[in-house]
């Protein structure tokens, strides 16, 4: 069976617009059967995308949608590349048509979309299961978006019904390769060895330059040419589910069998029951071979019987997220810094949690509450910024942190600067599970 | 037996994760040579100690010898998560760096196969 080659695009909602220009010509160089994918979702991206849906209907989907189309669309019609994405986020209609109109707009033939459904499970028919699901009492009213984490299965009846372009919103990250996949080989949805390779497969791709160099640069260390222009990954799957993971030739990054480990690991718990939609993935006795340059082989994953239920996650207002940042520099500004946090909190003792950090001292190490940086001396740090945040659920009162930060500049200490402010809304998650049979999912052709 | 002491990221490079209040943090050898040290060494209580200041409830270690490799999952460590916690790095991104400071003992044999600038960060110790 000829060998399917997947790119991916886009890592996340926010990534680099121009970074399929690359992949797609390489992919058409390549010729053969091919696919562009683009992972754009994560934990609080899906709840903005609701957010965004309430105040237009319309919306919802990844807003950067245009942008990440627009340079390659008519390419990947000319040549036969397909298109899978989880961009439709909260509304996969929506970006379909936004994705018609602008192949329209680029006076390209309407091109054959399919949308999947089945992950948005905030309605009121899965209320019930959810709060039972849910250990913890959600105020009801406050849920902002509930979606399963669906697998490949769809996707793959989609591009078998004849689609160019697959949106859907929830969809698993590695399911955006499974399913092209299982729609080239025709592997069946319970070959769960191939299935467990392809989903390591789309593991690596699916975090976009993370395996090719860019998110692994540390100089003097792991260094790293043309971290400007980086090449995107390309997958050359096999029938048997193992891959070759590569880049565009000529492209910035780096793959070898270090990027591809760290790639491999990421966000992996326990390493022989990667737990997705479509299987239990296994890395236990996985192995990445490097082959030549900018080319590594994985081999030895394994799958296992798919889980019987879903991870669901919801998204809840949470209240008001408030932070303010001041700048002391030169003789003391540590000291200083410190002293402009204590008067913070002791003008904000009745507020709840203060979270401080001394920028260039002790900050993102540190813990909410304060224990590293009460232990971190005073240091000789010349250049030092006081952050403080907190959250709470009243909006005016969390407020009240952007004055009291504000007012640093005339009531001291000395030489603070440079103040910033924000308060914005927050959203907090759960996630739970929900049986399969509860969240089924299907395509749909748009009309 | 003579050895050096030098910081984790002499023998090993990694990457940290978040899943909800949960990061897990890679550690990978640099060379085959070194996994052997890092299993001995760099152990569920040695990061305990390590994040004990972020209070986190569990921590699991697997073993991935034929990647030359660990993963660490440490629970309850990010202050609520991504969309909790009040860090400025609410992902738990640098963390794998906090990791990779700790100090380990080569064999000074091994010397050769040490990454990364050979500088103030090594001392010599003599063990019996």
């Amino acid at each position: 069976m000829e060998i399917l080659r997947i790119g991916c695009a886009a890592g996340f909602s926010g990534d680099r617009t121009d970074a399929a220009i690359g992949v797609v010509d390489a992919l058409v160089a390549a010729g053969g059967s091919s696919f562009l994918i683009f992972e754009t979702l994560a934990e609080r991206t899906l709840a903005l995308a609701q957010l965004a849906r309430r105040k237009d209907p319309d919306g919802g989907y990844e807003p950067l949608l245009v942008d990440m189309l627009r340079p390659v669309l008519a390419r990947c019609l000319r040549h036969g590349i397909r298109i899978v994405s989880n961009f439709g986020a909260a509304n996969p209609t929506g970006a379909a048509r936004r994705i018609r109109a602008l192949a329209l707009e680029l006076g390209l033939p309407p091109p054959v979309i399919a949308v999947i459904h089945g992950d948005d499970v905030s309605g009121p028919g899965h209320r019930a299961a959810l709060k039972a699901a849910l250990s913890s009492s959600l105020e009801e009213r406050s849920i902002v978006s509930a979606n399963a984490y669906i697998g490949a299965e769809a996707v793959s009846q989609a591009l078998a019904a004849g689609a160019q372009i697959v949106v859907g919103g929830r969809l698993a990250d590695p399911s955006l390769t499974v399913g092209p996949a299982m729609a080239h080989f025709g592997w069946r949805a319970d070959d769960w060895d191939r299935l467990g390779r392809a989903t390591m497969v789309g593991h690596l791709l699916e975090c976009g330059a993370q395996v090719s160099g860019g998110y692994y640069a540390d100089p003097g260390l792991k260094d790293v040419a043309g971290m400007a222009r980086l090449g995107y990954p390309i997958a050359e799957i096999a029938d048997d589910g193992t891959a070759i993971i590569t880049k565009p030739a000529g492209s910035g990054g780096r793959v070898d069998a270090h990027t591809v480990k760290e790639q491999l690991l990421y966000e992996i718990h326990d390493p022989s029951a990667y737990l997705t939609p479509d299987v239990v993935a296994d890395i236990g006795e996985a192995q990445a071979e490097e082959l030549a340059a900018d080319r590594v082989r994985l081999v030895g994953v394994c799958g296992h019987r798919r889980p019987d239920a879903l991870k669901v996650n919801v998204c809840f207002e949470s209240g008001w997220q408030a932070e303010g940042e001041i700048s002391y520099a030169g003789p003391r500004a540590d000291a200083r810094a410190r002293l402009a946090a204590d008067t913070i909190r002791e003008r904000m003792a009745d507020a709840g949690l203060l979270r401080i950090d001394l920028i260039g001292s002790c900050s993102v190490f540190g813990d909410d509450d304060g224990h590293l940086l009460a232990a971190t001396s005073a240091r000789a740090s010349s250049d030092v910024r006081m952050r403080v945040a907190l959250r709470h659920n009243d909006r005016d009162d969390a407020q009240r942190l952007e004055r009291e930060v504000l007012a640093l500049y005339c009531c001291g200490p000395a030489g603070g600067g440079g103040v910033r402010t924000s308060l914005r809304p927050t959203l907090g998650t759960r996630s739970c599970l929900l049986p399969r049979e509860l969240v089924p999912t299907r395509f749909e052709l748009l009309a | 037996m003579t050895t050096l002491t030098v910081p984790l990221w002499r023998i090993a490079h990694g990457r940290s994760g978040d899943k909800g209040n949960r990061s897990n943090i890679s550690v990978i050898a640099w060379e085959p040579a070194f996994y052997p040290l890092l299993v001995d060494q760099v152990d569920e209580a040695a990061v305990l100690r390590l994040f004990a200041f972020r209070r986190p409830t569990a921590v699991t270690r697997y073993l991935l010898p034929k990647l030359a490799a660990m993963n660490f999952v440490i629970d309850d460590v990010l202050d609520g998560g991504v969309n909790d916690s009040l860090n400025l790095d609410s992902h738990g991104k640098s963390l794998s760096f906090l990791l990779l400071d700790l100090r380990v003992q080569v064999p000074t044999e091994l010397a050769p196969l040490l990454r990364g600038p050979d500088a103030s960060t090594t001392s010599m110790e003599t063990t019996r």
